[in-house]
Order: structure tokens, then C-alpha cells, then sequence
């Protein structure tokens, strides 16, 4: 008798955690559904204040490609994100791999600067790079280059996931190879390179989704050059107070254009993802 | 005062364990404070102790040596080039001919415009046409900026100088004892090998100081300046003005202490602003993995994933969507117009109080997948016999939950805690891209408004004020509060582990 009326309670208690996990996830995803019917809305370009449209259309993903820039902001985000990914990979590997496995002179002091700048607002630094690079003219219209450096340049900082994924990787794998004669270059690229793989992607794909949503400092740098824009400071602008009630739906369809690829890339490559944020959160 | 493993505190309730708790915490605070500055003036001791020997060194070295290397006292690298380091020799004396130029063609100039940031700005002149056209002069904003460079500049010369006189009284002695100094090839050998952290961190670590080290040195210096849009170069000139922008900030002589007002009222938000929105996703991202861990759910991989989603859509694109869903004309209002709940448009984020909630409402919404993806994993951990035990001793699920789960997960995430709350303070998408720091009001100056928090203050400033003196000012207050906050917790939190433990 205990029993089944146990069950009986487990099932029940089952029953309503399903009800309020499918309520979260119906939460959680409704602004995507509405991001979705917006984008197809065709009969007015506005807000409006009912959610299912009374007409279908394409018309907004049209307006996107003829009638704005879409097609450049989406070009400049995609090579920004290319070459950054490049750069700050092998910048944050070659940081973390020496400060986990080499002991040198000056490693804690150096470690603790980096500490110490990371408490900075990274706008603050960011207005100077501003002065910086529209010395060389990589601002307003030069964005691209601008931003490549602006995002890759101090990626070295953020070593801290990367480096506590080599702290497990046993010490005496580079022993033994130093051992038999290898020095640390060839320890680097033959022996921890193959073992490093899920540390990378996470790497590469941390450092290619970033541009896609940065606004502040994409902001900051390509001011007042519409052609410079990435996708964010871009779409953006099409929800400004002239521009919003002629290109409401025109931005929700860019905005779904964005996230499609990105979220695509962020599912298949999910497991890397979870094992790097989990890996920096217990070890800090 | 009762000893923390002693047997009367293990016997005290749980509220008194806590005051004690609490007093401890609070008696270990001016010992905390003092061993910090200990650690400071220490390392000030010990840096100018290193400076004091390196100097000694030189002397000696000079006095010691022989005619190579006191020739390379005043050419660097001659040595080297007469004792088989070629390579050496010349990367030192073609950085020596490089200073050497940069300083007479740009260096000294701007060194010596940097005591008031230059004279003239502008002058009317006639050119050869007879017309009257304005010539630029001083821009004191590339004067700080190339002067700031070149002291950096400076530096690393008379760190090379050090490191070049050091070389050769090494490579003297050597050769005194008939060992041959290393050759290109032992060098480049060594980069690869015994020396390979210093390939790997030299290009990094230039950016860091390129994009980071020398930026931050300028900002710092802009908020000892009166650099804001009526001292705009080329055409006007700016100057160092020394705590007057300090001295504003904190209300202190200023004409109506507006400013040292609304940066009391958004330090206090951002503060507020940070504590909730990491401990609430903390708290509901545990709880909805534990929902989502709880035995005999099914489809557990499906609910993870379809949150997590959240996470890989750009959040421009959300939370832009979502402050036009919840604008006063916005679908919400609508919806929930047309089902008859409400009659009037809910103000969610033109109402000041109402906005402050919502925005840490919809900070859940972004965060909850996120720690829930965490916990999930650390949940799995726990040793499942603890909570056996626990229910055999007859310990509720709420009870479990406070005594087993969320210690564990205190105690495991510590750290990860501390950068969440930092990560907060400095949280620009979430506060701009929602609310750009509406609904403004007209008792905070500086474009600022009920939900600005530090950072966006510090981007309006700049983007919209061109205020830069007072943008740096802020950004170096933002840097104390969260270094405050990272050494107090950094030095009394008993979760600091030794790195070496984790190898």
C-alpha cells in the first residue's frame, strides 16, 4: 500500500514539474516566435500591438537588402569575426599554455597585472584606443581593420578558461617528451596541440560569436560611418525614433538573419561550449 | 569570543552561528586591510631595492670591465658584435639608432609641450591668396597621446640599456673564464626550447600594452585634465587641472554638486543592480537545473537545450526585441489589453522603480540558462549517499536543499560568483540596449537616468557629451569599487585555493 501511494505522490509531484518546464521553455522561447512572425508581417512596417500577422510576406527581407546596408554590415561583422577568431585563438592558447606549464621569472607578477587591468572598465581603455587608431586611420570608415585589432588586441587577458583546461592535462606527458629530447615548441604543437581540440573550438567559437553582438565598442569606432557598421550597431539604428515605424519588421528580419547562423554554430558546437564554461566556473 | 572549532560554537543555533559568523567577518576586516598595505608598501620596498642593486651592478660592471663593454655603455650592443654575438649586437644598436631618431624628430618635442599641453591652438593667417585662413598649432590631445607614447617609449629604452649592459658583463666573464658567450644560433635554439615562453607570450603580451597598458595610462592622466567639448582640439586646447575633476565628482567646491549627486544615486543602483541580478540568476539557475535533474523527468536533454538557445541568440537581437515588446505601446501592453487583464499600458520601463524591476527581470530571462547550464554539472557531483543520508535522518527537500546543495555550490563556485558580480557592475548590453538608461530625469546630470549603471554613464559621456575628463574620472571610480570589493572578498573568502593543488 506505502508504495503506491508513493508512487502515486512522485508521479504527481512529476506531473507538475513537466507543467512548469514546459511553461519556462514556452517563456523562454516566445520572444523568438514573435521575432519570427514579425519578420514575415506584411501589412504594415510598424509596431503593432497583436502578435500574429494578418498577412504574410517577404517584403521585409527585400526592403533589408535593397533599402539598407544589410549586406555590407553583415560582410564587416563576418570578417571581423573571422580574422579575431584567428588571432585571439593562438593569443590565448600561447598565453595560457606558458603561464600553466613553463615557470619563468616574473610569472605571478604577471599574472597579477593582468589581474589588476582586468578590473578596468574595458570602455575606458577603449576611448584611448579610439585616439589611437583614428591616428592611423582606422576609425569611421576603417572600421574593419579597427575592430579586428580592438577586439584581438588584448585578447590575450582572458587566458583564464583556457589555462585551467592545460592545468589538468598531466605535467609529466611534458616531462616525458622533454625527457626523449623534445624541446617546448615541439611539447607545444605535437604532444598538447592533439589533446587541446575541445579547448580550441571552444576558443575559436567564443572569439567568432562576440563581434556578432558587440555594440559598444563597434559603436565607439565606426561612429557616424554607416558603411563601417557590423550588424549590430547597423540594425540598430533602424529602431530609431524616424526610422522605427518604417522599419520595425525590416529589423526583426535582420535580427533573424543574425541569429539563425550564429545559433546554428552555438548548437552543433554545444558540447564544447558547456564543458568550457563549466571548466571555468569550478576552477575560476 | 568563541573559537571557531571550539565545541560551545558547534552546539550555538543556526541565527548565532551566523552573528558569530557575521562579527568574525567583521573583526578579520582591519587585518585584511592591513595585510594588503603590508603586501603594497613590501612590493614598493622590494621594487626599489631591485633598482638600488641593479644600479650597483652597473657601476660595478663598468668598473670592472674591459674596453668593449664600457664602449657599450654609450653604444649598445658593441660588445656583443666583438664577441661573437652578432645578432644580438645588432638588434641592440639598430634599437639604439631608432630611439635615437624617434627622440629628435618627434620624441622631444612632445615631451616638452606635456608640462601644459601646448601653447597656441589656432591662429588666423593670411596664405598666399590674401585670404585669412586658420592654421593649427598645439593639438593637446597628440601631444598627450605621442607624449604618453614616448615616455613609454623611454622606458623600454632604459630597460634594454640595463639588459644590454648586463649582457656584456656576463659575456665578459665568461670569456674570462674561456667559456664562449651564446651564439645566434644557441639563442634561437633557446626560444624554441628553455626560452619558449618568451615566443609565446611576445606578441600577446604587445598587445596588452599596445590595447590595454599605455590606453589605460592615458585615460588616467585625461582625468587630471579639463579635456571635455569646450576644450575640443584642433581648434581649442586643453590643460592638467590636478583634482578638480576629483573634487567635482565628490561634490567637494563644486558650483551645485549635481554631478557628485548623480554618481552617488548610480553607484548605489549599479551596486543594487549587481547584487540582485547575480544572486536571483544564481538562486533560479540552480533551481531550474535541479528541476530539470530531478529523477524520473524525461527529455531532460530537450528542456536544456531549447533554454539554452537563448544563449547562442546575439543579444542585441533579444534584447532589443524584448524593449520594444515591453515599450508603454508595445505587444505586451497590447496582448494584455486586449484579454481585458489590464486597461491602462503598465509602464515597465518608463516608470522609474518599474523599470529597475523589470530590467532585473529580464536579466533572468538572459541568465537563468546560463548558471542552470553550470549547476548542472556541479549538481551532478555531489555524492549522491549525502542526500541518502540526509532523508534517512529525515531532512525535507528544502532543508536538503540549504544544507547540501547550495553550501556545496557555494563553496565549489565561489570565485565564479565574485566574476559574475564584477562581470554585472560592468553589465553595458543588458542595461543600454533595454532601456539606454530610461526614463531620464532632469536631477541627474550628464544625459544619465533611473537605470544607468557606471558603465553606460561612462558611454553616454563619451559618446554623447564628449565629457572625457569626467568619463575617465568615472571609469577609475568604477576600477576602485570593483577592486575594493575583489581584494576584500579575494583576502577573506576561505574558497581561495591554491592553483598548484588543481595539477
Amino acid at each position: 500500500m506505502k508504495t503506491i501511494s508513493s508512487n502515486k505522490k512522485h508521479r504527481a509531484s512529476n506531473t507538475a514539474v513537466y507543467i512548469l518546464l514546459t511553461a519556462l521553455c514556452i517563456l523562454w522561447l516566445l520572444p523568438f516566435v514573435y521575432l519570427v512572425l514579425q519578420a514575415f508581417r506584411g501589412e504594415s512596417r510598424s509596431m503593432v500591438s497583436y502578435v500574429i500577422p494578418k498577412e504574410w510576406s517577404l517584403a521585409n527581407f527585400k526592403i533589408l537588402f535593397t533599402q539598407t546596408s544589410f549586406l555590407r554590415w553583415y560582410l564587416n561583422t563576418f570578417i571581423i569575426a573571422l580574422f579575431t577568431s584567428v588571432i585571439q585563438t593562438a593569443f590565448v592558447l600561447s598565453v595560457s599554455y606558458a603561464l600553466s606549464r613553463i615557470r619563468f621569472r616574473g610569472r605571478r607578477l604577471l599574472m597579477n597585472i593582468i589581474l589588476v587591468l582586468g578590473m578596468f572598465p574595458g570602455f575606458l581603455s577603449m576611448i584611448a584606443v579610439y585616439f589611437i587608431l583614428k591616428l592611423i586611420g582606422f576609425t569611421g570608415p576603417g572600421s574593419v581593420p579597427g575592430l579586428i585589432l580592438v577586439y584581438a588586441g588584448s585578447s590575450g587577458m582572458g587566458y583564464y578558461v583556457a589555462k585551467g583546461f592545460f592545468d589538468t592535462i598531466p605535467r609529466s606527458l611534458d616531462e616525458a617528451a622533454r625527457i626523449d629530447g623534445a624541446g617546448r615548441a615541439r611539447v607545444f604543437f605535437k604532444i598538447i596541440m592533439p589533446m587541446a581540440k575541445p579547448i580550441i573550438i571552444y576558443t575559436v567559437m567564443m572569439a567568432f560569436i562576440a563581434p556578432w553582438g558587440d555594440y559598444m565598442f563597434a559603436s565607439l569606432i565606426s561612429f557616424g560611418y554607416e558603411e563601417a557598421y557590423n550588424v549590430a550597431v547597423g540594425l540598430f539604428t533602424l529602431l530609431d525614433r524616424e526610422h522605427i515605424n518604417n522599419y520595425y519588421t525590416v529589423f526583426c528580419a535582420g535580427g533573424l538573419l543574425v541569429a539563425l547562423p550564429v545559433t546554428v554554430l552555438f548548437m552543433m558546437l554545444q558540447r564544447y561550449y558547456v564543458e568550457g564554461i563549466t571548466g571555468g566556473a569550478v576552477k575560476g | 569570543m568563541l573559537n571557531r572549532d571550539s565545541l560551545d560554537f558547534h552546539k550555538l543555533n543556526g541565527l548565532q552561528k551566523l552573528l558569530y559568523k557575521f562579527l568574525w567577518f567583521l573583526l578579520s576586516v582591519p587585518a585584511g586591510m592591513v595585510s594588503i598595505i603590508k603586501k603594497g608598501v613590501g612590493g614598493i620596498v622590494k621594487f626599489f631595492k631591485s633598482v638600488i642593486s641593479v644600479i650597483k651592478e652597473t657601476v660595478r660592471t663598468f668598473v670592472k670591465g674591459d674596453i668593449f663593454t664600457r664602449i657599450s655603455y654609450f653604444i649598445m650592443g658593441f660588445g656583443q658584435l666583438f664577441r661573437g654575438q652578432a645578432l644580438r649586437g645588432i638588434l641592440f644598436l639598430g634599437f639604439q639608432l631608432v630611439f635615437i631618431l624617434y627622440m629628435l624628430f618627434f620624441g622631444i618635442e612632445f615631451i616638452s609641450k606635456l608640462d601644459n599641453l601646448g601653447d597656441v591652438a589656432a591662429v588666423t593667417v593670411i596664405n598666399e591668396y590674401g585670404l585669412e585662413v586658420i592654421e593649427y598649432r598645439d593639438n593637446s590631445l597628440k601631444i598627450l597621446l605621442y607624449g604618453t607614447l614616448t615616455i613609454f617609449f623611454c622606458i623600454g629604452y632604459i630597460y634594454t640599456w640595463f639588459v644590454n649592459v648586463r649582457q656584456n658583463g656576463k659575456a665578459q666573464s665568461l670569456i674570462e673564464k674561456g667559456i664562449r658567450p651564446k651564439s645566434a644560433r644557441d639563442d634561437i635554439r633557446a626560444l624554441a626550447d628553455s626560452q619558449y615562453y618568451k615566443t609565446l607570450l611576445a606578441l600577446p603580451l604587445t598587445g596588452i600594452l599596445v590595447f590595454t597598458v599605455i590606453p589605460l595610462f592615458f585615460m588616467i592622466l585625461v582625468a587630471f585634465t579639463n579635456y571635455d567639448y569646450t576644450h575640443l582640439p584642433p581648434g581649442k586646447l586643453f590643460t592638467w587641472v590636478g583634482l578638480a575633476n576629483f573634487k567635482n565628482l565628490l561634490g567637494v567646491q563644486a558650483s551645485d554638486g549635481k554631478f557628485a549627486f548623480t554618481f552617488g544615486e548610480i553607484l548605489v543602483w549599479t551596486l543594487l543592480w549587481a547584487f540582485f541580478a547575480t544572486f536571483t540568476n544564481y538562486l533560479f539557475g540552480i533551481l531550474v537545473a535541479l528541476l530539470i535533474n530531478k529523477k524520473g523527468i524525461r527529455f531532460k536533454k530537450g528542456f536544456r537545450t531549447l533554454l539554452v538557445i537563448t544563449i547562442a541568440v546575439p543579444q542585441f537581437v533579444s534584447l532589443l526585441l524584448i524593449s520594444k515588446m515591453l515599450a508603454d505601446d508595445g505587444v505586451i501592453n497590447g496582448v494584455l489589453r486586449d484579454l481585458g487583464i489590464i486597461t491602462q499600458g503598465i509602464k515597465w520601463l518608463t516608470d522609474p522603480i518599474l523599470a529597475r524591476i523589470t530590467v532585473i527581470a529580464v536579466n533572468l530571462w538572459l541568465g537563468i540558462p546560463y548558471t542552470m547550464l553550470i549547476a548542472t554539472g556541479i549538481l551532478m557531483n555531489i555524492p549522491a549517499d549525502l542526500y541518502e543520508s540526509a532523508r534517512i535522518d529525515g531532512a525535507g527537500g528544502i532543508r536538503r536543499f540549504t544544507k547540501i546543495t547550495m553550501p556545496y555550490m557555494l563553496f565549489v563556485t565561489g570565485p565564479y560568483l565574485l566574476t559574475t558580480f564584477v562581470g554585472n557592475i560592468n553589465n553595458f548590453n543588458v542595461i543600454y540596449l533595454l532601456t539606454g538608461g530610461a526614463p531620464k530625469t532632469t536631477d541627474f546630470t550628464g544625459g544619465a537616468g533611473y537605470t544607468d549603471l557606471l558603465i553606460t554613464w561612462l558611454y553616454k559621456l563619451t559618446l554623447t557629451d564628449n565629457d572625457y575628463k569626467m568619463a575617465a574620472v568615472i571609469g577609475i571610480m568604477t576600477f576602485v569599487v570593483v577592486a575594493g570589493i575583489s581584494l576584500v572578498v579575494y583576502n577573506l573568502s576561505s574558497s581561495v585555493k591554491n592553483e598548484e593543488n588543481f595539477q
